[in-house]
């Protein structure tokens, strides 16, 4: 039970961290550390599939994605410009009346039993498999589709058209 | 792995709750905050992994497995908008010189 409240404590320390650091490179790092505090919380709720996947996919492929565009664009030029000091408290106040107003409202909701896994092998890759191929199956084969529009979109817009701007 | 699972039986749903709605707030603030694009396309990742903490949490409640099943969708289409939203900020980097959203301010008014 500890060890659930001290990873949420991880959890919320290094996001915390990715918003407030100054240099990109490190708050991609600490989004890292945050991604892996989902993994120990993914293995903590016995859903091994979800956490092995949550491992390849964010922090291997999405997190990569991340550092290969920030090497592409140089910004060792010139640092970000920082926002105005009331724009700053009025984003942390906005941030923070969302969180107060979700907890309270959740709170007077009064669901506060424990959470307790029934099915052992509910979050394996057989169980999940067989509920992804059935019931799912279209909208599985429509996030292929997805994917593929995404590749082909993200292709189109990163490559340089200098044909077109000859022409025009 | 039993003797895992048994650490989160007396966890309430509430902290579940709590914890996502807090990692939720974070990732708006961050939307709020920063003007580097790209670390508001990681306030916006930031979000989605709350929800999908919150869904995992909820799924294993109910004991339906459903749940996990969105999770995955989830992570298939962060991979699309993160691809499709990094390559956008990599042609308004060579057209602009900078990843400064305030340069984007066109469609504002």
């Amino acid at each position: 039970m500890s060890t659930f409240y001290f990873i949420a404590f991880l959890s919320i320390f290094f996001s915390i961290l990715v918003i407030s650091a100054k240099n990109p490179v490190h708050s991609i790092l600490y989004l890292v550390i945050t991604f892996f505090t989902f993994t120990v919380h993914y293995i903590l709720l016995n859903a091994q599939f979800l956490a092995v996947v949550n491992f390849i996919v964010y922090m291997g492929a999405i997190l990569v994605l991340f550092l290969y565009t920030l090497m592409l664009i140089n910004l060792n030029k010139e640092a970000e410009p920082v926002k105005p000091f009331m724009v700053k408290i009025s984003a942390v106040f906005g941030g923070g009346i969302l969180a107060v107003a979700l907890i309270s409202s959740l709170k007077s909701l009064g669901v506060s039993d424990p959470v307790v896994l029934k099915n052992p092998n509910l979050g394996l890759v057989k169980n999940l498999g067989k509920v992804l191929f059935n019931e799912f199956l279209l909208p599985f084969e429509i996030s292929s589709v997805l994917l593929l529009s995404a590749m082909v979109g993200a292709v189109l817009l990163a490559t340089k058209e200098k044909e077109t701007k000859a022409t025009i | 792995m039993e003797s895992l699972t048994s650490t989160i039986q007396a966890v309430p749903l509430n902290h579940y709750i709590f914890l996502s709605a807090i990692i939720f707030s974070i990732g708006v603030m961050g939307v709020l905050l920063r003007r580097n694009a790209i670390v508001i396309f990681m306030s916006v990742e930031l979000m989605l992994n709350s929800v999908n903490l919150l869904l995992t949490a909820f799924s294993v409640y109910r004991g339906d497995a459903a749940g996990q099943v969105f999770v995955f969708f989830i992570m298939a289409l962060a991979a699309a908008e993160v691809a499709v939203g990094l390559a956008i900020i990599v042609m308004i980097y060579r057209n602009t010189n900078s990843i400064d959203i305030n340069v984007l301010n066109r469609l504002k008014w």
